[in-house]
């Protein structure tokens, strides 16, 4: 942390103090945030696009989970609920109110609130005796907000979800400039898309800061021993269950910054297993309790995600006649692969991409 | 070993002067229950198919309790193994069509018995290996242990879809185990009776192994006080491996219980059932066996009740019960180990 050049101070402030301490790290950092950045410039088109929309909002929704896994040390399934309440809100606010920044509005700041409360009953319920019990609530929790989702298909489109309408600033057909700049014509997707860069930008430096505050270091301290934080005097249970609200709140965030990139929300987009198994994937991945482990992560795992998958079609067909391999690189089994990923990362990984730079740098 | 067998050898899992009060609550639902259903017969269908529900619950679920208090560890890929009995149930059954549709009983329940002793075979063979490869290597260690073995269940539940295909697969009772009995107005399906039967041998099995035998009280010694009992020069390493695999072997002979109940089913068993076996031992408190088995038959007759009188809020019947009982015991209801 003493290493940072003379005259940094705005960035030492923005960060937090929290530098990424490592000069790889910040070396793989700084490209990642210019890659988005020229993204819409350089590689125009809707997939590269869009993948790089999805890792922004990843990098939100896992640095908050990070905040609850890697610094209070509580493993909680009901983040993609969170999600989910967050997708929802917008979607359902944008479909049955007359589209545009009111309803943007009403259905954010209702889920907000919502996910507030839901995660304050869970956490005052489940943590006041054992994290364990956590796990293990937020799971039934979950399921059960998944199947009532589905089951209320009337507002929330069942399995088929709901497609809605955006402001129309934000709109495909929306034209800032009259003329293309740099070749690229900036329409509502790319303001859209720079919008959420901004929106991540802000709750990822406001998730660092708390993180670093006197608040996030108890948090840490229950994560270490909680029976010693507790004799010093910290209410465990109210920290626990204030970092739960928290982390929730930021993944509704994410959720809805989801919805407004879609225009589409679905139980398959934000509330599947499938997604609470990639947000612990790229938390463990990326580092637990680091925050820059999220953008790592992310990146990583969804450019890999889009090429694996890829290169298992391929080898699933080239391998059709052999009766259990076919099956098992079926790209419907991308979901083997990532559980197999995820159980030797715990293994032999456990710090991550961004704790073994650090400890790489600390070495050196 | 003169000593510990003076003491305990006439307790029961929950020592002190008995707590009845969650001993009766199963009847207190069900006798509320009663004015709700309104017809009395369909009452009677409806509590007998609770208690089987429950029965094969506390069957899938008593492995996974053992295994919490005994080891401190929480499985999650607890439900894999119960989807692995299922299917390999299945894979008995099906090819034995024949002995399945037999009208001779002894063949009948020849093939349910086998199928029975094959779920249990595989899932002990899976929960040996489980053990060694997830569970010791992240020993003592929850939170890493909860990731580990929810990357079990993913992995399982995955490999169960790449060899039994990711269909709802479906496969018959046998012949004499199908239809009901008229008990007055109201039919009872004999499978269920038969379920309650084996869950009630389960639970008294299980129950006089640990009040009566050796190793039963070396494993209720470490669910008390692990520390202790290796102190005392045991090797609860032992003891754990044989718990667990134990534990899956219940899962197991649960899960083709459960996929007969069933009767057709995906690999996504194993996750729904996690579910519910999780409600089930935090109602029932850590380690404690008599209150597995309350909480699995309260969430089985209430999943009767409620799914047939407003099935609209049948899903959250179970999590409302849940947060019931830890307002009114915030450690479940029989509470056993304190750590």
């Amino acid at each position: 942390m003493t290493r940072e050049p003379p005259g940094s101070s705005v960035i030492l402030r923005l960060l937090s103090g929290d530098l990424p301490r490592s000069r790889l790290l910040t070396a793989i950092l700084i490209a990642i945030v210019i890659g988005l950045v020229v993204v819409p410039f350089l590689v125009p088109g809707a997939r590269s696009l869009n993948t790089s929309a999805k890792i922004m909002i990843f990098i939100a929704l896992v640095a908050s989970y990070d905040l609850l896994l890697g610094y209070t040390g509580i493993v909680s399934f009901a983040h993609t609920m969170f999600f989910g309440i967050g997708a929802y809100g917008v979607a359902i606010a944008s479909s049955r109110m007359e589209p545009g920044w009111t309803a943007l509005a009403v259905g954010s700041v209702l889920a907000v609130l919502l996910s507030t409360v839901l995660a304050t009953i869970i956490g005052l319920f489940s943590l006041r005796v054992r994290a364990v019990f956590f796990a293990m609530i937020t799971l039934a929790v979950a399921t059960a907000f998944s199947t009532l989702m589905s089951q209320l298909s009337e507002w929330t489109g069942g399995e088929d979800g709901i497609t809605f309408k955006m402001p129309y600033v934000l709109q495909p057909a929306f034209r800032l400039f009259e003329e293309p700049v740099l070749g690229v014509v900036i329409n509502g997707r790319i303001l859209t898309y720079y919008a959420i860069m901004i929106v991540v930008a802000v709750l990822f430096l406001l998730m660092l800061r708390i993180a670093n505050s006197p608040f996030g270091r108890v948090l840490q301290a229950i994560r270490e021993n909680s029976f010693r934080a507790e004799a010093i005097g910290f209410r465990t249970v109210l920290y626990r269950t204030f970092a739960n609200v928290i982390a929730a709140v930021f993944a509704t965030l994410a959720g809805i910054l989801m919805a407004i990139w879609l225009r589409y929300n679905g139980p398959d987009t934000t509330l599947s297993l499938e997604i609470m198994v990639d947000i612990l994937l790229i938390t463990v991945l990326g580092g637990m309790g680091t925050l820059y482990g999220a953008i790592v992560g992310s990146a990583l795992f969804m450019v890999a995600q889009t090429y694996l998958q890829d290169l298992m079609s391929f080898v699933s067909k080239t391998t059709e006649y052999i009766p259990v391999i076919g099956s098992i690189a079926h790209p419907d089994r991308w979901l083997l692969w990532l559980g197999l990923l995820f159980v030797l990362s715990i293994y032999y990984f456990p710090q991550g991409v961004v704790g073994s730079l650090r400890e790489r740098f600390r070495g050196s | 070993m003169s000593e510990p067998a003076v003491a305990p050898s006439a307790t029961e899992i929950p020592r002190e002067p008995v707590d009845w009060l969650p001993l009766a609550l199963p009847a207190i639902v069900a006798v509320v229950a009663l004015p709700l259903v309104g017809d009395p017969w369909t009452w009677l269908t409806l509590t007998i198919a609770g208690l089987a529900m429950g029965m094969i619950i506390f069957t899938v679920s008593s492995g996974l309790m053992l295994v919490f208090g005994l080891m401190d560890v929480l499985n999650f890929g607890h439900g894999a193994f119960i989807a692995l009995g299922a299917y390999v149930g299945l894979s008995v059954l099906v090819p034995l069509t024949p002995w399945v549709e037999a009208t001779s009983v002894l063949l009948n329940l020849a093939v349910f018995a086998l199928a029975l002793c094959a779920g249990v075979a595989v899932t002990g063979l899976v929960g040996f290996v489980f053990d060694r490869l997830l569970i010791q290597p992240v020993y003592g260690n929850h939170l890493k242990q909860i990731l580990m073995t929810t990357g079990g269940l993913i992995i399982i539940e995955q490999l169960i879809r790449a060899i039994w295909g990711a269909e709802t697969v479906s496969f018959n009772l046998p012949a004499t185990l199908r239809g009901s009995w008229l008990l007055g107005e109201s039919a009872v399906e004999r499978y269920r009776v038969v379920a309650l039967g084996i869950g009630c041998a389960v639970f008294a099995g299980l129950w006089l192994i640990l009040t009566k035998t050796r190793i039963g009280l070396m494993v209720r010694a470490g669910v008390e006080n692990r520390e202790m009992l290796e102190a005392m020069g045991y090797r609860t390493r032992h003891l754990f491996v044989g718990v667990f695999v134990v534990g899956a072997m219940l899962a197991g002979l649960g899960g083709v219980m459960w996929g007969l109940y069933l009767q057709n089913f995906t690999a996504a068993i194993g996750a729904q059932i996690n579910v519910l076996i999780f409600i089930v031992i935090i109602i029932g408190g850590l380690g404690s066996t008599t209150g597995c088995l309350i909480g699995a038959l309260l969430v089985g007759l209430t999943t009767n009740y409620v799914g047939f009188a407003a099935p609209k809020i049948a899903l959250f019947s179970n999590i409302l019960i849940m947060l019931l009982v830890l307002l009114w015991r915030p450690q479940g209801l029989y509470k056993v180990v304190d750590r």
